[in-house]
């Protein structure tokens, strides 16, 4: 009986899992971490994202943006890592109202490289985390902000 | 027509990808000037670039990616002609795709 009960539960279990893989928007969306985006401090949003990882400042990343932004709307950010293996690179603003900007989940032929344009509140530290073999790596960069650009 | 567009550029196998979408990525902070109402939260959440049908980079965004988002990455092991298509999914459910050819 015991071993019946079970296989029922594995054969439910099964289907379930296809028919939930069948609702693409559901399933992709789940890849959305509500609680990093959601987090309104920087600590929060990292330990959300990066969960029971202690990051590690690192030289080999770098980070090109203007030291001084007229209008935080708009604000190109590149990045250049030269760290092995990388599988995402992911952009905080230490002082926007959620922490957490966006996440670049990079496959093995990527190169260690993204370019964006964000929105920034005021003046923030801007943090870039590179995951490599698993590890999150970071470095961080000053930028004086005149116009906040979250409105 | 799709509110995306894409440009390649190939070196030596390697492809930098640009790519702009139109799209107002509305904070949930801004005011309509007219109604002087509240404009509500509405962006782009994930967003996926497949080369020749495998996952090339995937994107998670916050309403912090500025209007009209633009992008930049670069992979290997790319020829001329080779698929590449671009998706995206909003805070509304709303999708958009494109396909190219590497240039």
């Amino acid at each position: 009986m015991i071993k019946r009960r079970y296989l029922l539960k594995l054969l439910f279990a099964g289907s379930s899992a296809i028919a939930y893989s069948l609702l693409f928007p559901v399933k992709v969306l789940a890849r959305w971490n509500e609680a990093a985006y959601a987090a309104e401090n920087i600590n929060e949003a990292l330990s959300a994202y990066y969960p029971n990882k202690q990051l590690i400042t690192s030289n080999k990343i770098n980070i090109t943006v203007r030291p001084e932004i007229e209008n935080g709307a708009v604000v190109p950010i590149k990045v250049n890592t030269d760290l092995k293996n990388v599988e995402s690179i992911a952009i905080f603003v230490e002082k926007n109202p959620n922490p957490l900007i966006a996440n670049f989940d990079l496959s093995p032929a990527c190169k260690g490289f993204i370019s964006t344009r964000i929105k920034m509140d005021g003046p923030s530290d801007v943090l870039v985390v590179v995951v490599s073999d698993g590890q999150p790596y970071s470095t961080s960069k000053s930028v004086m902000v005149h116009a906040g650009g979250c409105g | 027509m799709s509110a995306i567009r894409v440009r390649s550029h190939l070196k030596d196998g390697v492809a930098i990808v640009e790519a702009i979408i139109r799209h107002p990525m509305h904070t949930g902070f801004g005011v309509d000037e007219d109604t002087k109402e509240i404009i509500p939260a509405h962006y782009i959440k994930l967003l996926t670039v497949k080369h020749n049908g495998n996952t090339v980079i995937s994107c998670d965004w916050s309403r912090a990616v500025s209007k009209n988002p633009y992008f930049s990455f670069m992979f290997e092991g790319a020829s001329k002609g080779d698929e590449l298509e671009l998706s995206w999914i909003d805070t509304e459910g709303e999708t958009d795709v494109i396909k190219t050819n590497l240039e």
